[in-house]
């Protein structure tokens, strides 16, 4: 895998490229949706990290992503706060939440680890309703349109909005690429494939692991703040459980354990329900049987067959 | 309502949600312990049992307790075909990979959800209970049903534990679990293990919502809450036991019934949940899982 | 044309049905002669709104094939785009956003959910598109939504819940203790109910929140305190059923309170389902009489053949399918109120949509007609909702009879907002 560096950068370089550029070409309505989906993005890029090249399969990660979703929108909503230090403190929300539950589920391994973090996420969710005076509960709240700005910008129109979402998204995926080539990231796949032997090379397992959850808190938590300013609402459904699969879908379908998949698998994800809604009313069948051909031809999801077939250098 | 009933009844509702937990979960045991996959549509499967319990019940005509009957035996066969045909079309091809399995088996669950509620629809329909039975104490009137299923619960949790120990499927169907390999190489068509078991494990969740529907109703929704909770009673149990999963259930169960007396519900809840969570954070192995 | 519609046939009914489903499924085919106004329409096909979502796109349609034989809105064809948003806050402004910039519709109608409306509201006013909510809660007139957003097909759950307390603490008692889910929609009957009692003179003695997570409730039920006179509950989603038939069981053949429940505890579900036997001779709210009232107005019957729900408000062809009787009527009345408005700010495409809410915040009485069947109502452009008259019924034989008709005054309370003077 090593060696390949120019064009493995040069290769994320142009991907950047091409999604920075399609501001330009696609409809407002289809850019939007690329706003959406980088933020979706950068949530399962957050997983990946934990999941795909850790490999902790949590179930907690709504969490996170509340965690995050509600630092930003709070003191937005109370105390009038812009969308810059609205998602700084959504940013590290995500990271000390996730610091936090690691602290006592990384106590656990395996399938106890998902669902140690299922349920602290399931507490999660039933305590944003219990503190509805301020969360509103299930209901949420709009953001005020005052703290949706940043730098003078209103994050409500669409230039501003694409190139916020662009800003993290690309940030993201860079300190993602770089973070899995450098030498701590050849320890975190470590203790996917083989915990004891790096234990005995010296890592200490725990830490590491919980540095990979906490580096994915703090994706999640920028996603969720970022989706609350972005598009204007917090409310407690992102907690849910579904929140926690969604994340763990995209990596899987574009491929877990690597870079571009998160993001491959979210734009698949969204399109094939938009497509398929256009076809019938009946469009979750479609996206089902679409699911389950996707993964019989791909079961490593998308880029992580296409590395296994034609292209290992693919990080 | 005084102290003394006020513990009765809390008592009563916790063996009863042990009972539900414990239903649900048996299959779900079987399957992760044997082949060791995540099937998300295992909630799913329960749904359909709950489903066909209506059709079934209002297909035949007699007492209720006829269409229960009938459909105690015609929604876990169903259910176990589909489950079978799942494993052969889908599962056996992606050789049982952990993470494919995930994505298939959400597949699956989007596909058999669309597909009750295009063909049944999205209301929440009430099968009646098999009989008639109204406790009434002092204090407070309990439906006999529940009764009934916290025996259900007992009977098929002994059937299934008598059927792993002293059958010789049982006894094939631990060997798969205990090492794939060794026992390929003892001639056993581990193929047709998985599918026994995937059948048998859906055939089970089907037959927890045939029992369970009187007292919950046949929704479309209705999987998935049981599917998370069987999931979480099977690993606090610990993997492949199935004394370990009763004794989850009843754990999750009475704790959560007694919790609730002394806090106002959503925060009852909260705490329970850390409580269960807490059990495995200190014990990851589960209750009675060997240490991995 | 409204003669037909007052004696209609069934073969009428079904090519009602039929053209509906033309109509959703051919765009334009109406539109030969003018170019088409296109409604988006946010709709819970999927998820826990689903049953809701079904009588929603049959009452819709119904309501558009009127129009459309009417001669349409200002003389152009009328259609309606469904969308699904799955019950779900992060689909909801994507589906607006869809109808509005992929679908090109003229305005968007909303969807019941509270969660739902308050995610989209903020893309709709983004966009500038009129976002017309039959959603009930008691979001629009509280003011934290925007402009664009208004309800005009039916009152909100505050004016509901404050026009019950004077009948319920005159007829069925003072200490109130009330059961309700842990989410805005019940904290909104937990607090206007608990003040608009303590008007009356009455007391909640016990306020039980049920976490909406839930499945089983009978543990919750030895919280309702023994000295309760009057038992409140309202419940939501697809446990609504198992709730009421546990309360049941809990009372049995013992002393009960008198029970007061929101519709919504039973809504699309049969009152006559075995196991609800208990809930004879007690009360419910209903907006609009789900079991057709005696003296049921004239426009009655023919709203019901239109929409196809017979006398006792089950589907024409399946007397199990029980509609959302007392929630449809408000889509009905929206695309009416869509009607109205446009034709009065000369609306003639997206340029006019602050016309089209100028127009709108003009209007002040609606009167009763085949336009609204639930009965009059007084919009207020300040706050941008609508308020009418409720009903309280008495299950009598299994089935559902009205027994008061509240005034309007009874639901009134004071403007917590002004959107007029908000910026478009």
């Amino acid at each position: 895998m090593t060696g390949g560096g120019a064009r493995i950068w040069a290769l994320h370089a142009a991907v950047l490229v091409v999604v920075f550029a399609a501001q330009y070409w696609l409809s407002p309505y289809h850019a939007t949706n690329l706003a959406r989906i980088m933020v979706l993005a950068v949530f399962a890029m957050g997983y990946n990290l934990a999941f795909g090249y850790t490999g902790l399969l949590s179930l907690g990660h709504a969490l996170l992503l509340a965690a995050g979703m509600y630092a930003a929108s709070i003191p937005a909503q109370l105390w009038g706060w812009t969308a810059g230090p609205a998602l700084i403190a959504g940013i590290a929300a995500g990271g000390l939440m996730a610091g936090a539950v690691g602290l006592l589920a990384l106590r656990t391994a395996g399938v106890s680890f998902m669902i140690v973090t299922l349920m602290f996420a399931q507490a999660g969710f039933l305590t944003i309703l219990y503190f509805a005076p301020v969360t509103g509960g299930d209901d949420g709240f709009a953001l005020p349109a005052a703290s949706r700005t940043i730098l003078g910008f209103s994050l409500a129109t669409d230039t501003p909005r694409f190139l916020a979402a662009f800003g993290l998204f690309a940030s993201g995926l860079l300190a993602s690429l770089a973070l899995v080539r450098s030498s701590f990231g050849r320890t975190m796949v470590a203790m996917r494939e083989n915990e004891e032997r790096s234990r005995m090379l010296g890592y200490n397992p725990f830490t590491v692991k919980l540095a990979a959850l906490v580096i994915s808190g703090l994706y999640a938590g920028g996603a969720g703040a970022a989706w609350a300013l972005l598009f204007g609402y917090a409310g407690a459904s992102f907690a849910s459980i579904q929140y926690s699969i969604l994340p763990m879908l995209y990596v899987l379908l574009g491929g877990a354990g690597t870079v571009l998949g998160p993001f491959l698998g979210a734009v698949l994800m969204f399109y094939l329900i938009e497509f398929a809604s256009d076809l019938t009313s009946a469009y979750l069948f479609i996206v089902g049987l679409a699911l389950v051909i996707l993964v019989l031809f791909a079961p490593k999801g998308i880029l992580g067959t296409i590395r296994e077939r034609w292209a290992r250098w693919l990080p | 309502m005084a102290f003394g009933p006020f513990l009765l009844l809390a008592l009563m509702e916790g063996l009863v949600t042990a009972a539900v937990l414990a239903l649900a979960a048996a299959g779900l045991s079987l399957v992760f312990g044997v082949m060791r996959v995540v099937n998300v549509a295992h909630g799913e499967f329960y749904m359909l049992g709950a489903i066909l319990a209506w059709v079934v019940a209002s297909v035949v005509p007699g007492p209720p307790a006829v269409g229960f009957v009938a459909a105690l035996v015609i929604a876990p066969v169903l259910v176990g075909a589909l489950a079978a045909a799942a494993d052969g079309l889908i599962l056996k091809r992606l050789h049982y990979d952990p993470e494919a399995t995930i994505v298939a088996t959400i597949g699956l669950l989007y596909m058999i959800q669309q597909a009750t509620l295009s063909l049944y629809g999205p209301n929440a329909n009430p099968v009646p209970a098999p009989f008639e039975w109204r406790i009434q104490l002092p204090w407070f009137g309990y439906s006999g049903y529940k009764l009934f299923v916290v025996l259900a619960a007992g009977v098929v949790l002994l059937a299934l534990w008598i059927f792993m120990r002293r059958t010789k499927a049982g006894l094939i169907m631990r060997a798969t679990q205990v090492d794939r390999t060794t026992a390929r190489s003892f001639g056993i068509n581990v193929d047709l293990v998985y599918m026994g078991t995937f059948a048998l494990g859906a055939g089970l969740a089907a037959l927890a919502g045939v029992l369970i529907v009187p007292i919950q109703q046949a929704q479309y929704l209705m999987g998935g809450d049981p599917l998370l909770l069987s999931f979480i009673v099977v690993i606090i149990g610990g993997l492949g036991s199935l004394r370990g999963t009763l004794i989850a259930a009843l754990v999750i169960g009475l704790s959560d019934g007694t919790i609730s007396m002394f806090f106002t519900p959503t925060l009852a809840k909260i705490i329970a949940t850390l409580l269960v969570a807490m059990v495995l954070v200190f014990r990851p192995q589960g209750l009675f899982g060997a240490r991995a | 044309m409204t003669n037909t519609l007052l004696h209609p046939t069934r073969r009428g009914l079904l090519m009602a049905g039929g053209a509906g489903l033309l109509t959703a499924a051919l765009p334009g085919y109406v539109g030969a002669q003018a170019a088409p106004i296109k409604i988006g329409f946010q709709l819970h096909r999927t998820g826990i709104g689903a049953s809701y979502g079904r009588w929603y796109e049959r009452t819709a349609q119904a309501a558009l094939k009127l129009i459309n034989d009417g001669g349409g809105i200002a003389g152009r064809p009328v259609e309606i785009l469904f969308e699904d948003d799955g019950t779900d806050p992060k689909r909801g402004p994507e589906v607006v956003d869809k109808l509005t910039q992929s679908d090109g519709s003229d305005v968007v109608m909303g969807t019941l959910f509270s969660n739902v409306v308050i995610a989209s509201a903020p893309r709709a006013g983004e966009l500038k598109v009129p976002y017309l909510v039959c959603s009930e809660g008691y979001h629009v007139a509280s003011g934290i939504l925007n402009r664009w957003t208004m309800q005009p097909g039916i009152t909100d759950v505050r004016s509901q819940i404050t026009a019950m307390a004077p009948w319920v603490s005159a007829n069925l008692g003072k200490k109130v203790a009330m059961i309700f889910p842990d989410f805005a929609f019940g904290h909104d009957h937990r607090d206007f109910f608990t003040a608009a009692m303590a008007a009356q003179g009455g007391e909640v003695i016990a306020q039980i929140a049920i976490p909406p997570t839930e499945t089983s409730f009978t543990r919750y039920l030895p919280q309702i305190p023994a000295e309760t006179e009057v038992l409140y509950h309202v419940m939501v989603g697809p446990a609504v059923l198992t709730f009421v038939k546990e309360l049941g069981e809990f009372y049995g053949t013992g002393a009960k309170p008198q029970f007061f429940g929101f519709i919504d505890s039973l809504e699309a579900v049969d009152t006559a389902t075995p196991g609800l036997e208990f809930l004879e001779g007690s009360h419910f709210w209903e907006a609009h009489n789900r079991v057709k009232p005696a003296d049921a107005g004239e426009h009655e019957d023919a709203y019901r053949a239109a929409v196809g729900v017979d006398d006792n408000g089950a589907s024409v062809s399946d007397a199990a399918d029980i509609a959302t009787y007392s929630h449809m009527f408000s889509t009905w009345e929206t695309l009416f109120a869509i009607k109205a408005g446009m034709e009065a700010s000369g609306y003639t495409g997206p340029a006019d949509r602050q016309k089209f809410v100028e127009a709108m915040e003009a209007m002040t009485d609606l009167p009763y007609g085949i336009e609204r069947p639930q009965g009059a109502k007084v919009f207020n452009g300040k706050t941008h909702q609508v308020f009418g008259t409720q009903n309280i019924s008495q299950v009598q034989g299994g089935k559902l009879v009205r027994v008061h008709q509240t005034s309007m005054a009874d639901g009134a309370y004071g403007d917590a907002v002004d959107y007029t003077t908000m910026a478009f």
